[in-house]
């Protein structure tokens, strides 16, 4: 008994399917405690007044958009470098999200901006390299579509993202690198939290809630993206529930 | 209505989390059709077509 022969998508897709509807499930819970702690507990901001709730999603999402590419980047380098399967079928699986979580922190940081900056938009470094990075997973889908041979859009798909990793430490710096309008990290691992410790609880929790939901979406497609590209072999026309279809 | 209008801030905050909302209920349903079409198609594709 081995956690390696999990890296086989015949031994993973169960399993998979019995993880996702607890992590949507804790998703869900973290969300409404989020929003509950956001809304109904913590206090107006004495500077931004209300529209500082909007970073109960924008940090989340703008943190899940760096991190999914990271775990992205992880499986290509697993694939290119041990040529398993379920690696690539999960950088695939990835991709999708990742890009809905930077549109996600995109569209919330203008909203957010323009009562609070007096601007929807700059082409500040933080901003652009983070826009760059909804590029990035376009870019890996579109790639993907583009190869008909799934194990060739494997190697295509991991070497462009691990090429392009090296948007996430530009997007990370950039507010210390550049003199950006986007404002410096009020939470870093290095250094004690300059937020309200209520508002801080109401950001991690909807943390908690993004996280969970993005490895629920993320199982689920990958479940898909196993049968759609093992179809046919044996083990998969062996499934109880394709059987009953 | 107090709380809709989040201190003259209403717009901004509402057109946030909705569209979050939106975004997030698209992934979930598009994600939940992909799983049930390739359960189909796996479930037609006969045993011997080793097709990727």
């Amino acid at each position: 008994m081995s956690l390696y022969q999990y890296s086989a998508p015949a031994a993973f897709y169960p399993v998979a399917g019995l993880l996702a509807p607890w992590f949507a499930w804790a998703a869900a819970l973290c969300a409404i405690a989020g929003l509950w702690i956001g809304f109904g507990i913590a206090p107006t901001d004495f500077q931004q007044g209300e529209a500082y709730r909007i970073i109960f999603i924008h940090v989340p999402a703008a943190w899940m958009s760096m991190f999914i590419y990271v775990v992205m980047a992880f499986w290509s380098i697993v694939a290119l470098a041990f040529n398993t399967r379920l690696s690539a079928m999960m950088a695939q699986a990835l991709a999708p999200t990742g890009a809905w979580m930077t549109f996600i922190a995109l569209w919330t940081g203008a909203l957010w901006g323009r009562p609070t900056w007096g601007t929807y938009w700059a082409w500040d470094a933080r901003m652009t390299s983070e826009l760059i990075l909804l590029f990035l997973y376009f870019g890996v889908v579109a790639l993907r579509n583009a190869i008909d041979d799934p194990r060739r859009a494997d190697r295509a798909c991991a070497v462009l993202t691990i090429v392009g990793a090296v948007n996430i430490p530009i997007i990370y710096f950039s507010v210390q690198w550049w003199n950006t309008l986007h404002q410096g990290a009020s939470v870093s691992l290095t250094a004690a939290p300059r937020m309200a410790s209520i508002m801080l609880t109401a950001m991690l929790v909807m943390t908690f809630a993004a996280w969970f939901y993005s490895i629920a979406v993320a199982l689920v497609r990958v479940r898909a993206i196993i049968l759609e590209r093992e179809r046919g072999s044996a083990w998969v026309a062996g499934l109880p529930r394709l059987q009953r279809a | 209505m107090e709380f809709l209008a989040m201190g003259g801030y209403g717009f901004y905050v509402w057109g946030a989390y909705g569209v979050a909302a939106l975004a997030i209920v698209v992934e979930a349903w598009s994600v939940r059709a992909r799983a049930r079409a390739a359960e189909k198609l796996a479930a037609a594709t006969p045993s011997e077509d080793r097709g990727r």
